[in-house]
């Protein structure tokens, strides 16, 4: 049920970098909060009930279903969400791979794709195939089946290797 | 023929704002001083409505508003029939029973709407939604199709005399006949049932109504924006160009997403009007399950005479299709699964004949194959069983039974979703067939691999099995092409996108036509206020009718743009060349003008121009088939069953497409990739479990399984391309073809590993599960 007014609270984070404080009502989530609070849409709702993965975003640099996330819970974390990854019109190589290697169809799970491929290239940079697809596995896709989306993580490892000292 | 863009894998123009989130899709859009709606549902699939009160919900703090059917008045409509009338075959009937926007004094499926709360937030109108109070006479449901059309079975539709939706009869040749000199007839019971569609964005729906200016604006994710337009303004009484409808980028669509009219779709602008307010409502996955369409529930009867050298003689079905509660959507399905069940085959006798039952569950439209998996299925099931039967090889019986090449165009002879008699436009099955042996090296498998791994012990199987696909139906589609000032490119068509890389496809039609950048042309489509003819995206038909219209359009511009040039340049056309946005005259290449200067040119500000001159480099064209186009492919799989748990691992998938031209191999093998997974699912993951009463058991992703990446297996595909003589661009449809072949893949690669005689697939989906159980009687019986 709706919390009446007097069961708002402050929080404060850092979403993309920047600081927020704002006074949300306790049962708002992370994912509705990112959405229609801060107007950042490119996280996406596909089930609420963190079964789709359309709305994954990283708190605290792990990837988590914002739609599971009390935002007054996680009052002082880190957010990365995918509005985070490009600089401007400059996309980033795991972007690139996508791009290059047709991942993207509808583009809903796109967002929650990206930074769950984005965690596992930080902790892992020579993922296995099967890295790779456990990875995302928490991801659903409908479009793709998946193949050219674990191709450009793939070549996104590599062109971060690449680059790498 | 040389192409520059055509055929090319071109990257996609629209990846950049997806792939950065700043993409719009229906859930993005915010409107100052928007309401949201959320609807009471029924819990019961079949119940008399006896009462309801709102009070308790007007009166919750935030609400503005609460509607029923009663508070409807006149403006209470059942939606319009969708596809209709039904086809003119012989003695058809066909009940017409469409869908309500409130139910008023019946439910006839869980998750029918009964009520609609409007509130300052969606989480004021979900708390409303539960003040609700109503009282239902719960009926006996009718889920079994079967017992449905017994007598005496309770009826989804009162006025009716049965739950008899509609009935159906086709044939061709004399079946009876062929069947006296069979050597060998087979008749099985096979059986198909549900799936979901599952796109990752549930529907959804925002208006905006301006009562000043009398305009409406929808934003809908639907896949087909002029027919919900041209619908919405019968409805309301509103002139044409005072209804916008605009399908954004759209999360997915596969069927269920077209021109449907959801109670959704009809009642939101309606209350939107009413409150003189802006509303957004978003589906949320539950309802997703229950109120979103579906497909695929059969129970064939079906019978197949052969010589005993395994030709077909004839083919006889008759079988009963699962309309759920309503049927907008008229025969669309059962009809393709008539025209699939002879399957890429000669048979020259075949009797068909379909009932469909209404029954009280969500409603059926197509699902992406739309009632061709099923038909695919039940031939290729009786193929393995006749080969087996017959002591004939799997492949050979198949390849003895095509369609020849010369025998095209085809006349099949049975009507099919585009109500006339179905005609193959061409094809050359074979080589196809042929090329996807050799791509999963069938012969070396059966031959060395297959015996060592047995010999390991091993369950590993192969399977082949080969598929048409009729596509790319009419009426029409339409395009605007305008070469702009900055010589860029605009392309407007009217049917809807969502994620089958149309804003790249078609720009490279385009391009290919104005020698421009793929980059440079702007792809609008689903939006009414720039183009406003067409019907949708469906039947895997977005690149073979629109694109032809925009190939058609974008030709007329090239030919203006070369007629003005010519004048300007003072040179004959035929030296003319269009390249990089120019137009040069061939062997002079520094004699060119830009084609932003034309388009300045071709719009004077003063002066006279010619009698009859049109203005600006602009065309509008129509393409309409004179009939569909059809595809033909062949998938072949190599899998490993683990027979404790009959998990299964894909160690081979390999696809082979005939499509006709492929306009960017990039695109082609993602829809492809994207069909088989979803085909995957329907084979062994997905079923939607309704329990007697009608209630869906599984309606979350955690308990209805679509495959995630550690399911699905690399796929290979493979093109031959035998182009279609019925449009220019030679062009086939192949949005829905990936999903056609893999349930009857499945049981069949099932079967071979197995190596068990006693296992007979004759149902899908299965699941690991339903396999087990499948083959524990036979475990006992060897015993």
């Amino acid at each position: 049920m709706t919390l009446p007014e007097s069961d708002k609270q402050p929080v404060r984070l850092r979403v993309n970098g920047e600081s927020i404080e704002r006074v949300i009502p306790a049962d708002r989530t992370l994912l509705l909060f990112l959405r229609d609070d801060l107007g950042m849409t490119g996280t996406k709702c596909g089930c609420e009930i963190g079964e789709c993965g359309a709305c994954t975003v990283l708190l605290d640099g792990n990837p988590v279903c914002s739609c599971l996330v009390l935002v007054v819970a996680v009052d002082g974390a880190d957010v990365l969400t995918v509005e985070s990854l490009a600089d401007g019109d400059n996309l980033t190589d795991l972007q690139e791979a996508f791009l290059d290697h047709d991942a993207v169809h509808c583009g809903f799970c796109t967002p929650g794709l990206l930074m769950s491929a984005e965690f596992l290239l930080q902790r892992n940079p020579e993922p296995t195939e099967l890295e790779i697809r456990t990875a995302i596995s928490g991801n659903l896709c409908r479009c793709t089946g998946y193949v050219q989306i674990v191709e450009a993580i793939q070549d996104a490892a590599a062109r971060r290797r690449a680059k790498a000292p | 023929m040389t192409t520059k863009f055509i055929g090319k894998r071109v990257k996609r123009n629209e990846d950049p704002r997806l792939l950065t989130g700043q993409a719009q899709f229906v859930d993005d859009v915010e409107i100052p001083g928007m309401l949201h709606a959320a609807f009471l549902r029924s819990d019961y699939a079949h119940a008399r409505l006896l009462s309801i009160d709102v009070s308790e919900a007007r009166k919750r703090a935030g609400v503005v508003a609460v509607f029923t059917a009663e508070d409807m008045g006149d403006d209470w409509q059942p939606g319009p029939p969708l596809v209709s009338p039904p086809p003119t075959v012989k003695d058809v009937i066909f009940h017409s029973r469409r869908q309500v926007p409130l139910v008023k004094d019946k439910v006839r499926h869980a998750g029918e709407a009964i009520a609609v709360v409007i509130a300052e937030s969606r989480y004021i109108a979900e708390d409303a939604v539960e003040d609700i109070l109503v009282e239902f006479e719960p009926l006996e449901a009718v889920i079994d199709l079967e017992k449905g059309l017994e007598a005496g079975s309770p009826l989804v539709h009162d006025d009716l005399e049965s739950n008899l939706a509609a009935h159906l009869f086709q044939k061709k040749g004399d079946y009876e006949a062929a069947r006296e000199k069979a050597d060998l007839v087979i008749a099985r019971r096979i059986v198909v049932d549900r799936g979901a569609a599952a796109a990752m964005e549930n529907r959804g729906i925002v208006t905006d109504w301006d009562k000043k200016s009398q305009h409406l604006t929808v934003w809908d994710t639907t896949q087909a924006p002029i027919p919900i337009r041209n619908g919405l303004v019968a409805r309301l009484g509103l002139s044409e160009h005072k209804v916008r409808v605009i399908a954004p980028f759209i999360g997915g669509g596969f069927g269920p997403k077209m021109m449907m009219f959801y109670p959704e779709e009809m009642l939101i602008p309606w209350v939107s009007m009413k409150l003189n307010r802006p509303i957004k409502w978003i589906e949320d996955r539950r309802e997703n399950f229950y109120a979103t369409t579906q497909e695929r529930g059969q129970i064939h009867d079906v019978e197949i005479a052969l010589s005993k050298d395994g030709h077909i003689l004839g083919l006889k079905d008759i079988f009963l299709h699962d309309t759920g509660a309503y049927d907008p959507y008229g025969l669309t399905t059962p009809l393709n699964t008539q025209c699939h069940v002879m399957g890429p085959y000669d048979i020259k006798n075949f009797t068909s004949e379909v009932s469909v039952v209404f029954t009280n569950k969500t409603l059926v439209t197509p699902v992406r194959g739309a009632g061709r998996p099923q038909g695919i299925y039940i031939i290729e099931r009786l193929l393995d069983i006749a080969a087996r039967e017959l002591g004939i090889d799997l492949i050979a019986i198949r390849k003895r039974n095509l369609i020849p090449p010369d025998a095209f165009p085809y006349e099949h002879e049975i009507i099919d979703q585009a109500f006339a008699p179905l005609v193959l436009d061409s094809g050359n099955y074979w080589p196809v067939m042929e090329k996807a042996l050799e791509m999963v090296g069938y012969d070396q498998f059966i031959e060395y691999e297959q015996p060592r791994l047995r010999a390991e012990g091993k369950y590993v199987g192969i399977g082949v099995i080969p598929f048409l696909e009729s596509t790319g139906v009419g009426p029409y589609e339409g395009a605007r092409v305008t070469v702009e000032a900055s010589g860029k490119i605009n392309v407007a068509t009217g049917i809807g996108t969502q994620g089958q890389g149309h804003f790249t496809s078609f720009a490279q039609i385009v391009a290919e036509q104005l020698g421009v950048a793929v980059c440079d042309v702007r792809i609008v489509t689903g939006d009414t206020a720039e183009f406003h003819w067409g019907t949708g995206t469906f039947a895997s038909r977005g690149a073979v009718v629109a694109g032809n219209a925009i190939h058609a359009s974008a030709s007329i511009v090239r030919q203006k743009v070369l007629k003005l040039a010519s004048k300007i340049l003072k040179t004959p056309e035929e030296e003319l060349e269009l390249e990089d946005g120019l137009v040069r005259v061939i062997d002079i290449p520094h004699k060119s003008i830009s084609l932003g200067e034309l388009a300045l040119l071709a719009n004077p500000l003063r002066g006279a121009v010619q009698p009859g001159t049109e203005p600006g480099l602009e065309a509008t064209a129509y393409f309409g088939p004179q009939y569909g186009a059809t595809a033909f492919g062949t998938h072949a799989m190599i899998l490993e069953i683990d027979p404790e748990t009959m998990m299964l691992e894909i160690k081979r998938y390999i696809t082979v497409e005939d499509c006709g031209t492929v306009l960017n191999p990039l695109i082609l093998e993602g829809q492809i990739h994207g069909g088989v997974s979803m085909g995957i699912g329907n084979a062994y993951y997905e079923k939607l479990h309704f329990d007697e009463n009608g209630q869906l058991l599984n309606a979350s992703f955690a308990d209805y399984l679509i495959p995630s990446a550690t399911e699905l297996p690399r796929i290979e595909v493979g093109h031959v391309e035998t182009q279609s003589p019925l449009n220019e661009l030679g062009a086939k449809g192949v949005g829905e073809a990936g999903t056609l072949p893999v349930p009857a893949l499945f049981a069949q690669a099932i079967e071979n590993a197995l190596n068990n005689r006693d296992l007979e697939i004759l149902e899908t989906p299965l699941s690991p599960n339903r396999l087990y159980e499948l083959l524990r009687p036979n475990e006992e019986k060897s015993r």
